[in-house]
């Protein structure tokens, strides 16, 4: 089972198609630059397109955002739209969800994974569409 | 700071590093219940996002499930898109993109929850 899921991450028969991740990570870094946040909605999905596995892309996404956030966040930092400090009671519980999050990702299912991943574009989607 | 606050972070962490956009649950929590102002909770969920994806990336890397020959131009396009972004969410009134981005997300969102599952029924697996 281990060994299958293993199998099914590495893909060594799929050919990975750049294009999609470029039109993804570029349309997650709008995304995340406007909403500040959801870019990994946009991004997960095209790098499935690209050929990667569903863990893969859940993880690679992160890798994505990551660089993107930094840029975002000093952006909005030099707009004053907010101070560094305003961030830091989040932090202990972010770190410690975060270690969480990674220890279940190569846990979940990947079919699992796919329908808790539609559930929240739903969530955003009604969000971004309500009036 | 709060136990709310201790909860809604580690939510907030665990949703990030599955990459299921636990931005959101954040920013809402900041907006409803610390009575901030959208622009604000944008940019303390950025911010806070960094350190979180930064283990989460770590620790997927040591595992291999970040495809690299992906991740390399997907992060820099993703820069210059977060240029274009944050010009446009200064600039513009960003109604129409959100409403674009909402419905793409509705398409995709049902395309997801009811897909046929990729393993052979009847597998090892049970449900």
């Amino acid at each position: 089972m281990k060994a299958a899921a293993k199998a099914a991450d590495r893909r060594p028969g799929r050919k990975m198609k750049k294009s999609w991740a470029c039109f993804g990570g570029f349309a997650a870094g709008v995304i995340n630059g406007l909403l500040g946040a959801a870019g990994g909605l946009a991004v997960v999905p095209a790098l499935r397109k690209a050929g990667a596995s569903v863990r893969q892309s859940h993880a690679t996404s992160v890798a994505v955002i990551l660089p993107v956030s930094i840029l975002s966040a000093v952006l909005y930092l030099h707009g004053g739209r907010f101070s560094f400090s305003d961030a830091l009671p989040y932090l202990p519980g972010g770190v410690l969800g975060a270690a969480f999050g990674a220890w279940l990702l190569p846990k979940l299912p990947a079919d699992l994974l796919r329908r808790i991943f539609g559930g929240f574009m739903l969530w955003a989607a009604i969000r971004l569409l309500k009036p | 700071m709060s136990a709310a606050a201790l909860l809604a972070g580690f939510v907030s962490g665990a949703l990030g590093a599955l990459g299921l956009g636990g931005g959101s649950v954040l920013i809402l929590y900041l907006t409803l219940f610390a009575g901030m102002e959208q622009a604000q909770a944008q940019g303390i969920n950025l911010v806070f996002f960094v350190p979180c994806a930064l283990l989460a990336v770590i620790l997927y890397a040591r595992k291999g499930l970040i495809a690299c020959p992906l991740w390399l131009p997907a992060a820099l396009l993703g820069l210059a898109g977060a240029l274009i972004g944050s010009w446009l969410s200064g600039v513009i009134g960003s109604e129409l993109l959100q409403k674009l981005f909402g419905g793409l997300l509705l398409l995709f969102g049902i395309r997801e929850i009811f897909h046929r599952r990729s393993s052979p029924p009847g597998g090892k697996r049970s449900s």
